[in-house]
């Protein structure tokens, strides 16, 4: 009778995956594809190989149903959560078209090491993610994670997590993480946080808070009350703060907030104004821009405080600046030239180069984590996300709207987050895009954002 | 007959700017303050009869008609002639009241990235203030603040509300 059901549902699956935006089900297999080493054979760097993998994400589960103190319930519960959790981090990332457990028969707990691939190839299933919840001492919860290769029947990946009920959404971030990685050959990304500015009210008179949340736009907290306007957030490298430009006692002034004791200081005691902070990659230092006379430029303080080093010196507007991933040269923006460029220079300050030189403008630019790219702000009419080399060559541009800005990456270099500004009504929402500018989408906000800032993957 | 005159070098240079469309800087029609909340008055400046105390942020808008703000091209903070002209009005007040101060906020339009227009804003400030200085105020009166693209005046897309956004205004602090 069991067999019977399956069959019926096996029907309707292979009846036609219709329009691209049609409710997720697992494709058959493509009939060129049938030899046994169809699986796995693609190349890693054509995405488009990788959007026809069939991923199959049942729910996890569970050797028994026990309350959990987690806000998905009980573990029964939280096997579907899950693993609904995996199906939208893959699905999102835009590599994938996985089929989650709404749609799938969920394995029994002695199944999860050992599938029953039969089950699997007949939905036509390529990839399979099954996976395991259980409550261990001290109320936490033991997640398991396996991913097999369904035409091979073989284990390509094994994994277990034991996490705390309140992060419970970490251990399907990191089952995410692995089977992303494992079959895509990219770092992982999926466990880490945004921080970001949450924007409500008219256009001339919006709130402007500091917000947090995870990559997936779960846990979401507003950070600040919204009475002081607040811009421009960067997660420290640890998690432990942000730091941030506010307008606190009425002048734009660059804050390190603490995450834990919610409290704030000054990065720089001067009475200039300060702003565009942005955190080295180790922690350790914080490079930030200040005016004087109308003039503004760049300046290195540790995290710790203590006096400033000055790392530019010409008149007009130096400003922002991002790390290489080893931390020996910053990408900057100037309007030395006469109009804003990027430009690179060495950490200490020496050797100040520009490398943008395409025409338009050029702001904001980002390193990327891998090194190999910037990202930027390219300003030509419209506002864009476009990469090039460190170099400046090999300028592409990724997005086309109106005003898209202030780029910030993935923690594996391969996604860009920015903001959206609407025209005339000035609202303003986080997208992202991947490498290629083909997968783009908007990041679920409770309200308007922007100034998207993607921390590394969590310790 | 004056106010006559007037009217007709105000038509003659609107009439000007509008067949130099592009490349004039300064916001078309109506440059006299916006009603309403963008133009910080201050109620408390009000006399008895309705007309502001003398020395008040409500008389020096009263008096500025308009000149309180200064106007800038995209990308620009130099100090034209008309802006040059406003500022000379702001200095005659401010040295009329020589224990008044003042900040003056730099403002950019929504063209511009975030934190470049913040440094923008402060230097289309300080453009505003050096100028005050060179008219004899002292520079320990002026104050300078930038809200970048954060807090524009007009509201819609269009190089009409740029051009209204792109300023610097004198706020005298009662």
């Amino acid at each position: 009778m069991k067999n019977r059901r399956l069959l019926v549902l096996l029907a309707f699956v292979a009846a036609p995956a219709l329009a691209q935006s049609a409710p997720p089900v697992i494709r058959p297999a493509p009939p060129v594809v049938a030899g046994d080493d169809g699986g796995l054979s693609g190349s890693v760097s054509d995405d488009n190989a990788w959007q026809d993998l069939g991923i199959a994400i049942p729910a996890f589960a569970t050797d028994r149903d026990v309350p959990t103190s987690a806000s998905a319930g009980s573990t029964d519960a939280l096997g579907r959560a899950l693993a609904q959790v995996i199906t939208s981090d893959l699905k999102n990332n835009g590599l994938f078209k996985p089929v989650g457990p709404d749609a799938l028969p969920r394995p029994a707990y002695p199944q999860v090491p050992a599938p029953e691939f039969g089950i699997w190839s007949g939905r036509g299933a390529e990839m399979l993610v099954q996976g395991s919840v259980r409550a261990v001492d001290g109320g936490n919860l033991a997640v398991g994670c396996y991913l097999y290769d369904v035409a091979l029947k073989q284990l390509l990946r094994r994994a277990e997590w034991t996490v705390t009920p309140a992060d419970w959404r970490r251990a399907a971030h990191k089952c995410a993480d692995a089977v992303y990685s494992r079959l895509s050959g990219e770092s992982p990304f999926f466990d880490s946080r945004i921080a970001y500015i949450a924007e409500t009210g008219p256009k001339n008179r919006r709130m402007k808070r500091l917000a947090i949340m995870d990559s997936d736009g779960a846990n979401h907290r507003f950070v600040t009350t919204g009475q002081a306007t607040a811009l421009t957030p960067r997660y420290s490298p640890d998690y432990k703060s942000i730091v941030y430009l506010s307008y606190l006692n009425g002048n734009p002034r660059i804050y390190i907030y603490d995450l834990d004791r919610n409290s704030q200081h000054l990065v720089t005691q001067s009475t200039n104004p300060t702003f565009a902070p942005r955190w080295s990659p180790d922690g350790k230092w914080i490079l930030y821009s200040m005016a004087i006379g109308g003039n503004t430029n760049i300046y290195r303080v540790s995290a710790q405080g203590g006096p400033s080093t000055q790392l530019t010196n010409t008149p007009g507007i130096s400003i922002g600046g991002s790390y290489s991933p080893d931390g020996r040269r910053i990408v900057f923006e100037s309007d030395r030239s006469g109009s804003q460029q990027v430009y690179v220079m060495n950490a200490d300050g020496s050797d100040q180069r520009r490398i943008s030189f395409f025409g338009g403008r050029a702001a904001t630019p980002e390193w990327s984590p891998r090194g190999d790219q910037i990202a930027f702000t390219h300003i030509g009419g419209n506002f864009r996300i476009a990469v090039m080399d460190p170099n400046g060559g090999n300028m592409r541009t990724l997005t086309n709207s109106w005003q898209d800005e202030a780029p910030t990456w993935s923690p594996n270099g391969r996604i860009i987050q920015f903001f959206r500004t609407e025209r005339g009504s000035g609202k303003t929402a986080i997208w992202q895009v991947d490498l290629t500018g083909r997968n783009e989408r908007r990041l679920p906000t409770p309200v308007d954002g922007s100034d998207p800032a993607w921390g590394p993957v969590r310790p | 007959m004056t106010t006559r005159a007037s009217f007709k070098t105000a038509a003659l240079i609107l009439l000007t700017s509008a067949a130099l469309a592009g490349c004039t800087k300064k916001p078309p029609a109506d440059l006299p303050p916006e009603p309403g909340p963008a133009v910080a008055t201050d109620d408390g400046g009000n006399g008895s009869l309705g007309r502001p105390i003398p020395g008040s942020q409500a008389d020096f808008v009263a008096q500025m008609m308009g000149a309180d703000t200064i106007y800038f091209d995209l990308d620009r903070y130099n100090i034209d002639s008309q802006d040059a002209a406003a500022l000379a009005q702001q200095a005659q007040w401010l040295s009329r009241y020589p224990n008044k101060r003042a900040t003056i906020e730099g403002h950019c339009d929504e063209r511009g990235t975030r934190d470049y227009n913040l440094a923008l804003g402060e230097r289309r400030a300080n453009a505003a203030k050096n100028y005050l200085v060179s008219q004899g105020i002292d520079p320990s009166r002026l104050n300078t603040v930038s809200y970048g693209k954060e807090r524009p005046v007009a509201l819609g897309s269009n190089e009409e509300a740029w051009a209204k956004n792109r300023r610097a205004v004198t706020v005298t602090i009662d």
